[in-house]
Order: structure tokens, then C-alpha cells, then sequence
């Protein structure tokens, strides 16, 4: 990025055309995004009359901010409806329900039309660049026709404006007349981030935006968008599958479990204390690369079977089929999701590094006790002694819950959270080199 | 070091005679080429590694390295292809179990696929046939190498269904691929591919296609079923975190060559090649604090049809100018030894790779 210094004073493009509300730029720390109770529900229809049978309910009421400047991760499973969300953010998908707020304006059922002016301020980079740039058009075309659709002439001319985007990418501005088949995958990706960037936009939602990437091409394109949000002051949605690249690039953290949001905090607090028992199942789920934590005798929270599926998302909290916490209430009672420590909000009955949130209602679901698995991986002995250690816990299913979080116990003990760090079972030798 | 040394499949540096090695699993000098109009694609060219029953190899790499077509040429399934000259090329020997593979009768080689040696594909949708039930395909992978009745065949694959964790087996026997999950699909992939107990299990990015918590519970399944089985499997992988989690030893692929391969230990502890360095550097990782930036390898992998003279991994080394007289631009490396078991192919003496490892690398790690 060294040769782009100079293009750190980057002239944003004229929004003389653009309507008046749209010009002011909001301070960094200012709410820029605000979503409420946010649904979108995909019909099914079946039959000689095409009547609703039912509704694949992929995004199911969530709420959130995001402030100037930063950047939310949004993370989860395939078919969580993270995709959906960043797509009824943009207003690609029509809500079903709930209110977008764009700068303190409802942005939810705006017209094509009214959309337009939007448009510039926000933006997307797709998942994958292979199919995200038509092969027909070269690259200045690709580039350039924000400019065009928008009305907008740069200073300077469209040309030479997408030559100076292009090398704001980490591009070469001779790759104007080229086709997006001359290009490897992280050059395209690239791409994508320089037709995002035409319109100098406020809020850029990112899906997926490294994950079609090898790993050597993901790391740049990752500080790419580190670069280029410094430099321009961007604020970023940037929806991942991949924990570990959603740690590195966010401030504040989504994990969204079919069609809600479970738990919604820091970047620092989720990582080193978890609250909601899916987060935390999905982090001990990562592998690590690291061969010694392997012999070491590690605990993993091994979730048992899929994700249900969200046409029919299960009563109460929906993670309840698979939690090894689940009370009756988990059944029947749906979790808010509420803060219960500045900065970190759960919806979760019983959850970890946190005061329960329905102490009278201890006895556990039958399934809770099937629903996971404890595995110490190691050995054969060591794994034999999971097997046996499982079965004890189906007798007593109580303890499931204390060797799954050791932790538990101490709720609100900051200390024990924070030498839980995020990862499950410390090596006993230390692992820095 | 001992210890080491007697972990994971013995590595050792090819000799140049044909007599069958001792070693359960031997590749030497592999290589396959495919004529293109472009011109000759060199997917692999040169590579040697052995693996022991009970061992597994990890294979990693960025796409187009050759991982994938390593492990095809494993399975013999190039030569497979009716393309007329397009026929892909190659050559070296592949030795399983005291027998040479590529010099092998087509049909006899027909008969290990499948018993001896079995596949896991990475995209199960893909790989599993969408008009016959899972039980209809385990069912023929198991009549095809043992003479049983069906009603035999399909309590085996019952039996395999069960072993991989599929919830009432008898009845999802009858499922079409479609009405399995992802998750469920590669299980089932898995159970087809053991439902012979092969002695060597070939695992083409397995978890690839999977989210992070079905990642893990087949990840747990293969470390199972080899524990059980005892077979040699290699894991074909661009995820260092699974690689991690199941090889004993390490092979790192690119542009077609292997550049470092070694004891699992070895390789993420002491790596001793640029491009592993670089690996381990762009890879964010929960397991440590918070790093500021990555640090990325700079460019692009090669083209295969256009390998970079002398070191291919020479134009995005930042270290190419370490050795004198431009010799990574000219001199192809060979793997040299860096390590009891340890190899790497790099022009730096072990000592510069040594300081540079220590005071530039793993620092920033």
C-alpha cells in the first residue's frame, strides 16, 4: 500500500445530485445503521394455487446498531440467515417486518427510486468474485458504472478515477481495459472492493468477502480493508462463517443462530468469555492450529446432530435442542436479549460467565443430556475416559453442565473468564514460542 | 526427539532402485502432467513421500498446488479419463502395500479402489449419486469386493451407517443423498468409503464444505475410525487448523512440488521454508492474542503451465536475495535435510532460515 500513500486525502466524488439528508456526514461513534425487529420470511408456496404453506423464516426478528466507523462481524452457520440480513441491510431483499434506519432515516420500504441517493452510501462486496463481475465488461466498465448509474462525473473524469480506485486496491491502473478472466481470485476480490468503493460510501456490508480466497491471497484482502477503513474512514458489516477472520476484523460481534441474533458483544469480551452456550460451542469448534494443543489434553463441546431447520425453528430459545443446558423454560420461553454486562448483550436463560437468568429452573431437558459430547482429545486411553466420563454424565446429568464450563460455577468472576481466554483447555506447556 | 522420531510415517529421501520399500505407503517421483493448448500444466512434478499403516499425512496447500491431483494419482484415476492425447501424463511409482501402482494392470488397480484404498471427496452432494439411496450406493461398493447377498450388504451398511453416527440407521439407509443434510452426507460418504476397511483412506478436503461445528464432529469421526480401523489415511487440506488436528506429519505443497514436509510438531514449530512461514503468517488464529495485521505472502500462486525458473516460490519470497548469485532465480532447490525427519527445499543456509525463523518470524506469529 506504500505507493497509495498519496492517495490518502481521497476527494470524495460530488453529491450535489444526491438528496440533502444524505450529505451531512455522521461523527465517527454516531449510530449510522439501526435495525428493529427485523424479519424477512420466504414464502413456500405449494399447489395449483400457489397457496403460503409456510415460510422459511431466514431471518426472524433481530435488532442492532452499528456506530460510525466501526465494524460489526456478523457470524454463524450456513443457513443462519446472516446472508439475509446483509442483504435486507442494503435493501437487496424486501423485510418483511421491522425498520432500517440509515442516519436516522427509516430506509425500509423506500422505493427503487427513492433508494437511489442510498445507494452511494451504501454498499457490498459479494462472496464470490467469480460471479459477482459480468465477463463481458472490462474492468474500467465494472468500476466506472457506479459513476454512470449514479450520474455522478468525478473530478478529473470517470477514467482517471478508476484508475486511482484501482490503485487504492493494490491494482495496477494498465488493468482498466482488461476482462475479469485475466484475473486470479484476490485480484477480482479486489475488484469488488473498487467498485464498492466508487462512491466513497458511508456503510460497506461485506458477505463472505474472503472466504472463496486461499488462505496466503485472504490475508491481504483482509488488510486491505483494514487499509482502506482507516484511510476513508469506513464503517464495515462484514459477514463470515471463519471465527477466526471475524476476530481479526471486527470491533463488535454478531453470532446469529437461525434467524436471531444469541448473542451480540465486544470483540474482546466475546472471544475471552462467551456468554450464550452456542457461542461458546461454536468457538471450541475451531481448529487450532497448533499440533500440541492436540496431545494436550484439550475439551471440545461437541454439538450433536444440525441445525433444525427454519421453516420450523424449534419453541422457546431455538438452541435449546442442542444446548446441554436446557431447562423446561428454554422450551417455552423465548430469551430477550439483554445486556448483562456493559457491552455484551445474550439471549440466553442460563448463560455461561453470567448470573443465571431463571436460577429457580435447574432441572434439565432429557435432551440436554444427549445433546453433547465432551471430548478429550489424545489418546486412546483419554478418549476411552471421555466415553466412560459421557456415560457418567448421563447418569448424572447435572455434572454435564459443570465439565462443560468449568467456569460456570464462577458466575461473574471476571478472573476465571479471562483465564478461560476464549479457548477451551490450556495446554499445560506454554504454547508461545 | 526420540520420541519423534519414532512418530509419524518415516520419511525418508527416495532411493533410485524399484525394489518394492518397506514402507506401507510409498510415492516416488510422482509426477503428472496434462497437455493443454496453453501448453504442458505441470500439477506434479516430483514428489516423494511414505506413509506407514496408522499414520496420517497432511497434505496442505493453496488451490492449485496439486494437492488434489496427487491424491487422484494415488487413486489412479487419471488414467481413467478418455481424452485421446489429452490423456494426462504420468509417471513415477506409487507403491502400496509391496505393489507398484502405475505400472499395475488397470483391473487389478480397479480391484484395490475401493478395498485397499478408498476416497472421501470433498463435496458430498457432488460425489454421492442423487437417483440411488445412500444404502443402494454402500450396498454396491460392498458387493463389488465381496461376494454377499443383499440382505448381507445391507445390514452392513446399516451396521456402517451406524458406526458414523447417523440416527436410526435402519431407516435413513433408504434416504436419497438429498434428504441428508451436509453434515450427514459426508458421514455417509465417510461409511461408503470404509464400509470395505481400506488400508489407505484418502481424505480430499473433507470439512471444506462443512460449518465450523459439523467441521468438528467429522474431523473427530476420522480420528475415531482410524484409531478403530488402523488404516494410513492422508488428509488433503488448505486448512492448517485441520491439519493440525489430525496429522502426525506434514507434507506442504507448491507450485507442484513439495517445498517442506516433516513431523506435524516440526512443521508448525520449526518450520524451515519462506512459504510455510507465510502460511502461518496470513492465518488469523483464535489461539493467540490478538495480532494487529496479518502478514500476508505478497502476489499470487503460479501458474502451473508457467512455473517460475529456479525456486518456484522465488517471486514472492521476500527473502530471494538472501542466497548469493541469484541462485533462486536460476537453481530449482532440492528438499534438504533441516531436522531428524525434516525436510525443506530452500536456497538460505539452515542457519539464515534458522535466525530468520527466530528473530523476524515467530515473533510476530
Amino acid at each position: 500500500m506504500s505507493e497509495n500513500a498519496e492517495d490518502k486525502a481521497v476527494s470524495i466524488p460530488a453529491q450535489s445530485t444526491g438528496s440533502a439528508t444524505l450529505t451531512k456526514n455522521a461523527a465517527p461513534g454516531e449510530t449510522l445503521l439501526k435495525v428493529t425487529g427485523l424479519q424477512k420470511h420466504f414464502p413456500i408456496r405449494k399447489g395449483l394455487l400457489q397457496r403460503q404453506v409456510g415460510a422459511v423464516r431466514a431471518v426472524d426478528g433481530i435488532d442492532f446498531e452499528v456506530k460510525s466507523g466501526e465494524t460489526l462481524g456478523v457470524v454463524g452457520e450456513s443457513g443462519c440467515g446472516k446472508s439475509t440480513m446483509g442483504r435486507l441491510i442494503t435493501r437487496l431483499l424486501e423485510p418483511t417486518a421491522g425498520t432500517v434506519e440509515f442516519e436516522g432515516r427509516d430506509i425500509t420500504h423506500l422505493g427503487v427510486g427513492a433508494m437511489r441517493p442510498m445507494r452511494r452510501d451504501v454498499q457490498m462486496i459479494f462472496q464470490d468474485p467469480y460471479s459477482s463481475l459480468n465477463p463481458r465488461h472490462t474492468i474500467g466498465t465494472i468500476v466506472g458504472a457506479p459513476f454512470k448509474l449514479q450520474g455522478v462525473t468525478p473530478e478529473g473524469g470517470i477514467k482517471k478515477e478508476v484508475q486511482r480506485l484501482l490503485s487504492v486496491v493494490g491494482l495496477s491502473p494498465e488493468h482498466y481495459n482488461r476482462y475479469p478472466h485475466e484475473f486470479s481470485g484476490g485480484q477480482r476480490q479486489r475488484i469488488g472492493i473498487a467498485r464498492a468503493l466508487a462512491l466513497n460510501p458511508k456503510l460497506v456490508v461485506a458477505d463472505e468477502p474472503v472466504s472463496a480466497l486461499d488462505v496466503s491471497i485472504q490475508a491481504q484482502v483482509v488488510n486491505l480493508l483494514d487499509d482502506l477503513q482507516q484511510e476513508l474512514g469506513l464503517t464495515y458489516v462484514i459477514i463470515a462463517h471463519d471465527l477466526s477472520v471475524v476476530r481479526h476484523v471486527s470491533d463488535r460481534i454478531a453470532v446469529m443462530y437461525l434467524g436471531k441474533i444469541v448473542e451480540l458483544a465486544d470483540r474482546d469480551s466475546l472471544y475471552k468469555a462467551p456468554m450464550h452456550p452456542y457461542t461458546k460451542a461454536l468457538m471450541s469448534a475451531v481448529p487450532i492450529p497448533d499440533p500440541r494443543r492436540r496431545s494436550a489434553k484439550s475439551e471440545r463441546i461437541l454439538l450433536k446432530g444440525d441445525v433444525p431447520s427454519p421453516i420450523s425453528p424449534p419453541s422457546g430459545c431455538r438452541f435449546h435442542t442442542r444446548c446441554w443446558k436446557a431447562t423446561e423454560i428454554c422450551k417455552t420461553v423465548e430469551p430477550p436479549l439483554l445486556e448483562l454486562k456493559p457491552g455484551q448483550q445474550v439471549a440466553c436463560h442460563h448463560p455461561e460467565n453470567a448470573e443465571d437468568q431463571a436460577p429457580h429452573d435447574t432441572v434439565l431437558l432429557t435432551a440436554a443430556r444427549d445433546a453433547v459430547e465432551l471430548v478429550a482429545v489424545g489418546t486412546a486411553a483419554e478418549l476411552a475416559e471421555a466415553e466412560r466420563a459421557a456415560a457418567a454424565a448421563t447418569e448424572e446429568p447435572a455434572d454435564v453442565a459443570k465439565t462443560s464450563g468449568p467456569e460456570a460455577g464462577n458466575a461473574g468472576d471476571d478472573a476465571a473468564a479471562a483465564a478461560d481466554a476464549g479457548t477451551e483447555g490450556e495446554s499445560p506447556e506454554p504454547t508461545e514460542k | 526427539m526420540t520420541e519423534l522420531s519414532k512418530s509419524g510415517a518415516a520419511m525418508t529421501e527416495p532411493v533410485k532402485d524399484s525394489r518394492p520399500p518397506s514402507a506401507f505407503l510409498e510415492v516416488r517421483d510422482l509426477k503428472v502432467h496434462f497437455p493443454t493448448d496453453d501448453g504442458l500444466v505441470k500439477s506434479v512434478d516430483g514428489l516423494n513421500f511414505t506413509l506407514e499403516k496408522g499414520k496420517t499425512l497432511g497434505i496442505v496447500g493453496e488451490s492449485g498446488s496439486g494437492k488434489s491431483v496427487t491424491s487422484l494419482g494415488i487413486m489412479g484415476l487419471h488414467t481413467a479419463g478418455q481424452y485421446g492425447k489429452r490423456k494426462a501424463q504420468i509417471s513415477g511409482e506409487i507403491w502400496l502395500d509391496g505393489t507398484e501402482l502405475l505400472s499395475a494392470d488397470p483391473d487389478y488397480v480397479r480391484k484395490l479402489r475401493g478395498r485397499e484404498m478408498a476416497m472421501i471427496f470433498q463435496d458430498p452432494l457432488s460425489a454421492l449419486h442423487p437417483y440411488y439411496t445412500i444404502g443402494q450406493q454402500i450396498v454396491e461398493a460392498y458387493r463389488i469386493h465381496n461376494k454377499v447377498d443383499k440382505k448381507t450388504a445391507r445390514r452392513r451398511a446399516v451396521e456402517m451407517l451406524d458406526r458414523v453416527g447417523i440416527p436410526q440407521p435402519d431407516k435413513r439407509v433408504d434416504s436419497y443423498p438429498h434428504e441428508f443434510s451436509g453434515g450427514m452426507r459426508q458421514r455417509a460418504m465417510i461409511a461408503m468409503s470404509l464400509v470395505n476397511n481400506p488400508e489407505l483412506l484418502i481424505a480430499d478436503e473433507p470439512t471444506t464444505a462443512l460449518d465450523v461445528t459439523v467441521q468438528a464432529q467429522i474431523l473427530d469421526l476420522i480420528r475415531d475410525l482410524q484409531k478403530e480401523f488402523g488404516s494410513a489415511v492422508i488428509v488433503i487440506t488448505h486448512d492448517l487448523g485441520v491439519v493440525a488436528e489430525l496429522s502426525d506429519d506434514i507434507l506442504v505443497m507448491y507450485g507442484g512440488r513439495c517445498i517442506e514436509r516433516g513431523p506435524a510438531e516440526k512443521v508448525f514449530y520449526e518450520p524451515r521454508h519462506p512459504y510455510t512461514w507465510g502460511l502461518l503468517g496470513s492465518m488469523p488464529r483464535l489461539d493467540r492474542e490478538q495480532t494487529e495485521r496479518l502478514i500476508p505472502v505478497k502476489g499470487s500462486p503460479p501458474s502451473l503451465i508457467n512455473i517460475p525458473s529456479g525456486c518456484a516460490f522465488n517471486p514472492r519470497c521476500p527473502y530471494a536475495d538472501v542466497p548469493k548469485d541469484n541462485v533462486t532465480r536460476t537453481v530449482r532447490p532440492e528438499l534438504s535435510e533441516v531436522g531428524s525427519q525434516h525436510w525443506a527445499a530452500c536456497h538460505m543456509t539452515q542457519e539464515q532460515r534458522e535466525r530468520i525463523w527466530i528473530e523476524e518470524i515467530a515473533p510476530k506469529l
